[in-house]
């Protein structure tokens, strides 16, 4: 090294002598290189050598190094080279561009922002990674039984595929073997099937037969079906259902046709003029003009049979509306509903009709009748309710009929009496109606009615005081009725509150018209029962006790009253008192111990289905349980006190529902099932009790292997790794904070170990 | 007509060797088996009795140091190997079957602080107060041949605690930083600091097996990944934890052993409250250690006991001590999850059961169904108050047992101060922090 040095040395001074003659202003430069020099003859050993590192164009001939060496490089001289150079365009420009630009860079952060911001990636980035391990986890969390150690390779014997599969044929005879096996494409290393064998399985695979089979006999299935119904249908000879099934296809039609009316208007129009030439020959073939053989027949039925008179309306009906001319079918659409509905009662009048084809007719009746024509409801409704409110206002009329000609006779005979006898059979009237919807057991009152006109009349000849009498005490029930009504009515359900509601608005209306039970009746809601509150059934004898301790204190008798009818609203809606009576009843009934029947039918006498043991048997093995120590409520009226607890027991009882159950029938439920042998079957019980981990002594469990579990996303070749590794030793140390570069290349390197 | 003709197969009740046991044919009808419920309660309280009965966890005490133990590790590869360290500087190696000491080196002078296995088990590393850390062959010298490490690395500051890379030729010491050293070379290849003057124990992640995490001086455990510059994240706690172990099934899982007496496991990507808090020690908690299959794990305490817990439950299921044993220092789960090993103060170190009540040795198939089924009995019937009063019923060290009490009280007492303050404060200004969030400071980034 020191001879080197001092060789150094020496060509250093020449250099200096030599330049000397050349240039006087280099002087302070020479010096610092004597310096230098000198310094390093001293403690340094080792000096670092000036080298050529880049090709210029001034080399002295005395040494190989350029003028100005061991400066810094400006950009200038960069660029003043380059220009003189001919090509790397790209280069220059970029360079030119540095030149111009005049902006100064910003202020690197200081450290503790740049390493925080460097651990804060870093933290994200393994987080990240080791979220992927989540699912593993879960998976083992949730399986029902884990076997440690992990993956182990399954004990016992091996398939015969997998022991052959390494196997290799290396003797003569072996090779032979194979190249016959090859010859004959016999399969050779999983010995299942040969190709023909895997080509007809690859044409029919099971499932798919067993399922097109199973398709097969579904259709057939249905078709026979389908077959068996419309001979059945065909058979059928009731006029009335295939009526009613040519209906129900008219009206098919119809409903088909307004939705092709919206979705396809050329076809409905085709269809609409299809139609309209069907409706025109019919209009031309004359049907429906009652003019037939069996219109005439129908005719001489019609006073007697109402079905046969329907049929002929309807028939009629048809006509009329074939032979209307379309233009006018707007104006009939508001007369011919009115009418229909007109229709039944007409029919159903005593009164023989004198020619029910005319529609002039119909009109004119009930003019004739104006009380019945009350009886026309409002508005049309639909037809199944129409049929319906057409028999009860058939009956409501004959009720009406009926009563005006016996007040016609009681005017007759009382005319004193007349005024309140209306009232009060209207009120028993509207009363019928509200208190029972069917009509049987109004017509029995309407009979009773009528006994107690009878009554009333023959009563009314003899004395006209008791006459009197007679609807006295109806007036005052009345009013009673009514005060019960408001203060000791119990509603109990909504649908009590909506008769209450029913009940108490017609009231004030009652003795103004007769004609008002109508209105009523025609409401559904009336006819439900009016609910009687009695008292002795609400309260049994036990609510005295209560009564008294509900009026604890001595008060003025209209406070008290006030109170009540406080407390009363307040409970308006439940009836609390009564429903705790009936739970403690309940439970009482519940504790009492329960006779045994232990007689064993068949056990010394004749047995079998429907032979009973006998009286003597039943008697004599029917045993009666001691009754068990009295309630501890027994003398507490308003308290139940449960004893289901019983405490020589409780001490093994599960006070409060464990953690993941939710509710009690879940936990006994689970309880109840039995896990044992005595009450499974061994495999039962093997799968039952089946521990969550097993782990054999001696077998060391080693830790989850990361390549086992994850699988990299992308595996990279591994040609590109080693010079990414060679670059990026530590690239991450002088690395900006955020760039991806940085990133990208530690994931590399991740993925290149081992 | 169909004839009804008593039939019998002999296969239905003939054994086919005379070693079967006999054939019951047996019917299932429940109405032939009432009381399902009962009986099996019954056989539910005498598995739980039994199960207690036969709880003698205690297998072998290990003794032969001159000091206590400092710290103890399994052999990477074999079951039957243990390496122990003590307060002398001595190591040993122990072989467990056969119930003694197989070796006995000199290692450092002073403590040996920290000692670990090669992944492969051919060698282990030792560190110690004498700032040294040495490698040593697995295998012992011949006859007459001086003990004499592979390697040793002189470090500039005492090394307080080691642990090797799970699949690679680099360990992770701590003392003063956090180094991550390459076997091949004397230096440490990275270096973490974080702020921190030192650091109690560094652990390597055995699944995501380039991350590790360490314990400072600071109340605060660190996060680092090897193949960062810098350290990922900080938690400081309110107490410093002693040891921390990762869990072997579940990468993101840490538990660390505070001074304060609990345990926390820590999801480290949300490292702002920890997942669960384990309580029940009475003293500060040394040392832990998961077990293999990562459902529960052991630690080890300062007021003499070893506790084992659940990975998920705040209170442990069983607790360890003698009369003998004093506070112990370290605590390791052994590899195939049936045993603990424990080092205490007083030299000796202990071999326990991880199951007090399971048999050791071969069990025959029935042995094993019969097992099977106790285990099932008392966990459906462990919320029966019967049940669970004897499951739960364990003896405890007079010490041990007033101070828990001592404890229960004062914190039922802080418990209720607070509820006041609650109550005489306006509504909402004393806000009901959980457990679970009062034991971290602070997180750092």
């Amino acid at each position: 090294m020191a001879v080197s040095a001092e060789k150094e040395f020496a060509m250093d001074n020449d250099v200096i002598s030599a330049s000397e003659d050349e240039e006087g202003s280099d002087d302070e430069r020479k010096h610092n290189k004597l310096l230098q020099a000198i310094s390093s003859l001293g403690g340094k050993r080792r000096k670092n050598q000036t080298e050529r590192s880049e090709a210029s164009l001034q080399v002295s001939e005395f040494f190989v190094s350029a003028e100005g060496a061991g400066d810094k490089v400006g950009l200038s001289d960069l660029l003043g080279t380059v220009e003189k150079t001919t090509g790397a365009t790209k280069t220059k420009k970029q360079l030119r561009n540095l030149q111009n630009r005049n902006e100064t860079l910003e202020l690197p952060l200081n450290k503790e922002q740049t390493e925080k911001i460097q651990r804060s990636v870093a933290y994200e980035k393994s987080t990240k990674e080791v979220t992927n391990w989540q699912s593993v986890v879960i998976q083992n969390q949730k399986a029902e039984q884990l076997v440690f150690p992990l993956n182990q390779e399954p004990s016992g014997p091996k398939r015969v595929e997998q022991v052959v599969a390494g196997w290799k044929a290396e003797t003569p005879l072996e090779q032979e073997i194979f190249r016959l096996l090859h010859m004959n494409k016999q399969p050779l290393h999983d010995p299942v099937l040969t190709p023909v064998e895997e080509a007809s399985l690859m044409a029919m695979s099971l499932e798919e037969a067993t399922i097109r089979r199973a398709e097969l006999q579904k259709a057939r299935a249905l078709q026979s079906y389908y077959e068996a119904k419309a001979k059945r249908e065909k058979k059928i000879k009731s006029k009335k259902y295939h009526r009613i099934q040519k209906k129900a296809k008219r009206k098919e039609f119809v409903k088909q046709f307004e939705e092709r009316m919206k979705t396809d208007p050329t076809g409905a129009l085709e269809e609409l003029k299809k139609m309209e030439m069907s409706r025109m020959e019919e209009r031309m073939s004359l049907k429906h003009q009652n003019s037939g053989k069996w219109a005439k027949s129908k005719a001489i039925m019609a006073k007697y049979d109402d079905s046969a008179r329907k049929a002929m309306q309807e028939q009629l009906q048809i006509n009329k509306d074939l032979t209307q001319k379309i233009a006018t079918l707007s104006d009939d659409e508001h007369e011919t509903p009115e009418e229909s509905e007109m229709v039944p009662d007409f029919v159903n009048d005593v009164e023989p009709i004198t020619d029910p084809v005319n529609p002039w007719m119909r009109s004119r009746i009930p003019q004739e009748e104006p009380e019945i024509s009350c009886v026309t409801p409002d508005k049309p409704q639909t037809s199944e309710e129409e049929e319906e409110r057409n028999e009860e206002e058939e009956l409501l009329a004959d009720f009406q009929r009926r009563r005006t000609l016996r007040r016609t006779e009681d005017d007759d005979l009382i005319p004193t009496a007349a005024e309140e006898q209306i009232v009060n059979t209207c009120e028993v009237s509207r009363e019928e109606v509200v208190g029972d919807g069917t009509v049987e057991i109004s017509d029995s009152e309407e009979e009773e009615e009528e006994d107690v006109s009878q009554f009333n009349t023959l009563f009314k000849l003899m004395s006209s005081e008791k006459t009197h009498e007679g609807p006295a005490p109806t007036q005052d029930q009345q009013e009673d009725e009514e005060q019960l009504d408001e203060g000791q009515l119990r509603v109990r359900s909504m649908e009590d509150l909506e008769v209450l509601e029913e009940v108490s608005d017609p009231r004030p209306g009652t003795p103004a018209a007769p004609s008002m039970p109508q209105p009523t009746a025609s409401d559904p809601l009336a006819k439900r029962s009016k609910r009687e509150i009695d008292l002795s059934e609400v309260l049994t004898k036990e609510a005295k006790t209560i009564k008294v301790a509900l009026t604890p204190t001595v008060v003025e008798d209209e406070e008290r009253e006030e109170q009540i009818s406080i407390i009363k609203e307040a409970f308006a809606g439940d009836d609390v008192i009564s429903d705790f009576l009936i739970d403690k009843r309940k439970q009482e009934e519940a504790g009492r111990p329960k006779v045994v029947d232990l007689t064993l039918p068949g056990w010394g006498e004749w047995g079998g289905v429907g032979v009973k043991p006998s009286q003597h048997k039943r008697k004599r093995f029917r045993k009666k349980m001691a009754p068990p120590p009295s309630r501890q409520d027994q003398k507490l009226p308003d308290v139940i006190i449960s004893e289901k607890r019983n405490s020589s027991i409780a001490t093994h009882q599960v006070s409060h529902l464990p953690f993941p159950f939710q509710n009690a029938t879940q936990f006994e439920s689970c309880i109840r099932t039995p896990v044992g042998q005595t009450w499974n079957t061994q495999t039962a019980v093997k799968k039952m009790t089946m521990p969550k981990v097993v782990t054999t002594a001696g077998a060391i469990i080693e830790p989850l292997v990361k390549e086992d579990y994850i699988k990299d996303k992308s595996t990279k070749p591994m040609g590109k790794g080693p010079a990414i590794l060679l670059n990026d030793k530590r690239g991450a140390k002088d690395g900006k904070p955020s760039d991806k570069h940085k990133g990208r290349d530690s994931h590399k390197r991740r993925r290149n170990k081992p | 007509m169909k004839v009804k003709v008593l039939c019998r197969n002999p296969d239905d009740y003939v054994r086919e060797t005379t070693r079967d046991i006999q054939r019951v044919p047996r019917n299932y009808d429940p109405t032939l088996h009432p009381f399902e419920v009962p009986r099996e309660y019954t056989r539910a309280l005498n598995a739980t009795k039994l199960e207690r009965v036969f709880a003698k966890p205690f297998v072998a005490s290990l003794d032969g140091h001159r000091d206590g133990i400092s710290c103890i590790a399994k052999h990477a590869k074999s079951l039957s190997t243990v390496l122990s360290g003590a307060c002398d500087g001595e190591v040993k190696v122990w072989n467990l079957p056969r119930r003694e000491c197989v070796r006995t080196i000199q290692a450092h002078e002073g403590f040996v602080r920290g000692i670990c296995s090669r992944f492969c088990g051919t060698s282990f590393f030792t560190v110690g107060d004498d700032k040294t850390i040495k490698q040593w062959n697995m295998e012992p010298p011949g006859c007459g041949v001086q003990e004499e490490p592979i390697n040793t690395i002189l470090g500039k500051a005492v090394v307080t605690g080691i642990d090797h890379h799970q699949r690679e030729a680099t360990f992770a010491t701590c003392g003063q930083t956090v180094d991550i050293y390459d076997e091949q070379r004397s230096s440490p290849i990275r270096s973490f600091s974080w702020g921190v003057d030192s650091f109690s124990c560094v652990r390597y992640n055995p699944v995501e097996t380039e991350l590790l995490a360490s314990c400072a001086s600071d109340r605060s455990v660190v996060l680092y990944d090897m193949r960062e510059s810098t350290p990922l994240r900080k938690v400081v706690m309110k107490l410093r934890s002693n040891t921390l172990c990762w869990n072997p099934m579940e990468a993101y899982y840490f538990t660390c052993s505070n001074e304060d007496y609990n345990l926390y496991t820590y999801d480290m990507r949300h490292l702002k409250c920890p997942v669960t808090v384990h309580m029940d020690h009475v003293s500060a908690v040394l040392d832990v250690d998961y077990s293999p299959t990562g459902r529960e794990f052991v630690s080890a305490s300062f007021d003499k006991t070893i506790r084992i817990f659940p990975k998920d439950k705040g209170h442990s299921r069983e607790v360890y001590h003698t009369k003998r044993m004093q506070h112990v220092i370290c605590v390791r789960w052994s590899a195939d999850n049936k045993y603990v090993l424990s080092g205490s103060d007083e030299m000796n170190i202990r071999l326990w059961k991880a199951n007090a009540s399971e048999k050791l040795g071969v069990l025959s198939s029935r042995e094993k169904i019969a097992a099977n089924y106790n285990k099932k009995l008392i966990e459906k019937f462990q919320h029966h108050p019967q049940v669970k009063r004897i499951a739960r019923h364990r003896h405890l060290p007079r010490d041990v047992l007033k101070q828990k009490k001592q404890q229960r009280e004062m914190k039922e007492a802080k418990r209720r101060k607070e509820q006041n303050v609650r109550k005489h404060s306006k509504p909402g200004s004393v806000p009901l922090v959980p457990e679970k969030e009062k034991h971290v400071v602070a997180v750092l980034e």
